[in-house]
């Protein structure tokens, strides 16, 4: 019977859910049981009506399998449009307080559900099948384990779907990126570990003798995360059946703790996974090799070995031993040196192609994509330099910083590896319309570049109110009328994010119609064609 | 095993191997002979589809 172990064990899960959610010891942990229980219902019921008893026809053990690497370009789309909705959404609840709607969707539940969103649920979902896209194609072998895939692919999306109506729900560790609470922190483990067999297996059974550097970013981004997620998470639930439980961790440590997974979650998920990607879809985008190969694995182990010990930078001047906060600033500082060189990498790839950026929207979206985390790997080091920090922490600059990092480089070469993936998944000749990726192009830098400058404009000014003293050394303004005088920042804030979102809704229009098989009736975009000479 | 002999390994023989693997890795990376491989290995993404 097809999928008949899964439906057993779907309804045998969904059965313990609903027991759960009958002797749960606290509200919210009933509810969300309700919510796991209706899910694993919905899953079996839609097997239910697939299933047959037919023999299954054999799999083509030459074939790579494409099937969960398609799902993942969809997910990575949809909760990338849900994830950058929910954006604009707190913007405007930051400008407008009253669209706080208490209590399922006031800010402070709302704002891990917009992190986790774009993060792990965009940014995971991309990392996801593209490393399962090139791990394929550079080790020319199909995917370990058979269904492993599939049940990484839907794990991974139950696991979004738990922390994200958990947040609703007002479950929360209150760990920053690290907020759903210990039993999907469980799952999420099983679920990784997985990821991490699958990946392995398919590069130890890879008919390329070499293992191609794409995959040595995407195997620390995998092997580095299980770490610190699993020893950022260590806690101990109050109840088998409750939501709530507590750190391992107390005090300082419990700090560190945090922001060594907090910092690692930026340098292993948001940077390394995705140097991966860069390091397989610009050379194909471009159709050459990369600028130095050498470069490149020097760039990774560089990487490697500095980044796990930036965490400290996020704790100046506080209790944290000040020997530890230099330490996290000397290295962010080092950093500086392998980034930058990963950047003129990706870059000078295009050398001798350079008329690409005018003529391949997808390139140029590359190319932007580079240039910004160029650009957030410099802001990087210099906001953790002690002096310039004592300005620029708890203010918007952090996160003017954070999305020119996330917008501008995360986002910007998922898109482009999205938009290079999706007429191969489903053998389109081409995408829709190349003329709606340079809107989506357009859409999304200014909003980039409207979101980052505005965060800086507020974020300095607002530093720079917070410190200032009179003659007497009484502070001048009180915390209410910083906030009053970023109001005009935080509308254009918000402009700039409703601007990336729009951009977003083109793509998956474009990417609907491409998968949906359709071409757009449009003049090339000029320079992409050789142009004819009239005979004279 | 207390805080500070796990400290004091940190950062003598701790710091030490690390250093040495990284210089290895950096020096294996650009040894001569790695030219050619290297060149080979980059052309991985491009043979075929």
């Amino acid at each position: 019977m097809k999928f008949g172990t899964t439906i057993f064990a779907l309804a045998l899960f969904a059965f313990a859910a609903l027991v759960a959610a009958g002797f749960g010891v606290d509200e919210p942990f009933r509810q969300h049981m309700w919510v796991l229980f209706l899910v694993l219902l919905g899953f079996v019921a839609i097997l239910l009506r697939n299933t047959n008893f037919q023999v299954a026809p054999p799999i083509d053990p030459s074939a790579y399998m494409d099937g969960p690497i398609r799902y993942g370009a969809i997910a990575t789309l949809f909760w990338g449009v849900v994830g950058m909705l929910v954006g604009v959404v707190i913007a405007l609840q930051l400008a407008y307080p009253d669209l706080n709607i208490q209590p399922w969707f006031n800010f402070g539940r709302l704002r891990p559900l917009h992190t986790s969103g774009v993060v792990f649920a965009f940014g995971g979902n991309a990392l996801l099948c593209t490393s399962l896209y090139v791990v394929q194609r550079t080790c020319r072998a199909r995917l370990f384990g058979g269904d492993l895939a599939w049940f990484v692919f839907w794990g991974y999306q139950l696991f979004i779907v738990m922390a994200a109506t958990g947040y609703l729900l007002g479950i929360t560790e209150s760990r920053e990126y690290a907020e759903p609470e210990w039993y999907v922190d469980i799952w999420l483990t099983i679920v990784w570990v997985a990821y991490l067999i699958l990946f392995l297996g398919t590069i130890l059974k890879r008919k390329e003798p070499h293992i191609y550097v794409a995959n040595w970013f995407y195997l620390s981004f995998i092997v580095t995360i299980a770490m610190l997620h699993v020893v950022n998470n260590l806690s101990m639930p109050a109840s088998f059946l409750g939501s709530k439980s507590y750190s391992a961790f107390s005090g300082v440590q419990d700090a560190l703790t945090q922001w060594w997974y907090g910092h690692n979650a930026v340098g292993f998920f948001l940077t390394a996974g995705f140097l991966g990607m860069m390091y397989y879809f610009v050379p194909k985008q471009a159709n050459r090799p990369v600028y130095s190969y050498r470069l490149s694995i020097i760039h990774f182990w560089a990487i490697i070995f500095l980044y796990i010990w930036a965490g400290p930078h996020h704790l100046h001047y506080t209790a944290l031993p000040d020997w530890a906060q230099t330490l996290g600033m000397v290295f962010s500082i080092m950093l500086w040196m392998p980034s930058w060189g990963g950047m003129i990498n990706g870059l000078m790839t295009l050398s001798g192609a350079w008329d690409k950026i005018r003529t391949d929207p997808i390139i140029r979206m590359m190319v932007m994509a580079i240039a910004f985390y160029g650009m957030s790997t410099f802001e990087g080091p210099m906001m953790s330099i002690k002096a310039v920090n004592s300005l620029s922490h708890y203010t918007d600059w952090t996160i003017g910083h954070v999305h020119s990092g996330a917008l501008g480089w995360v986002g910007m070469i998922s898109f482009g590896a999205i938009y290079y993936m999706v007429p191969k998944l489903w053998n389109r000749e081409r995408l829709y319309s190349l003329r709606l990726v340079t809107w989506h192009f357009w859409l999304a830098t200014l909003g980039i570049v409207v979101y980052a400058a505005v965060m800086w404009v507020s974020g300095v000014m607002q530093g720079l109110m917070w410190r200032e003293y009179d003659e007497q050394g009484f502070l001048v303004y009180s915390f209410a009328e910083t906030v009053a005088a970023m109001h005009p920042y935080y509308v254009m804030r918000a402009a700039g994010g409703a601007l990336y979102l729009s951009g977003a809704l083109l793509m998956a229009w474009n990417i609907t119609m491409t998968i949906l098989g359709y071409q757009r009736e449009e003049q090339p975009l000029p320079g992409s064609e050789p142009a004819l000479q009239p005979a004279e | 095993m207390d805080y500070n002999l796990m400290r004091e390994f940190a950062d003598s023989w701790g710091l030490l191997t690390m250093a040495l693997f990284f210089v290895g890795c950096i020096g294996f990376a650009l040894r001569p002979s790695g030219r050619s491989q290297a060149e080979e290995a980059a052309r991985i993404p491009l043979k075929d589809d």
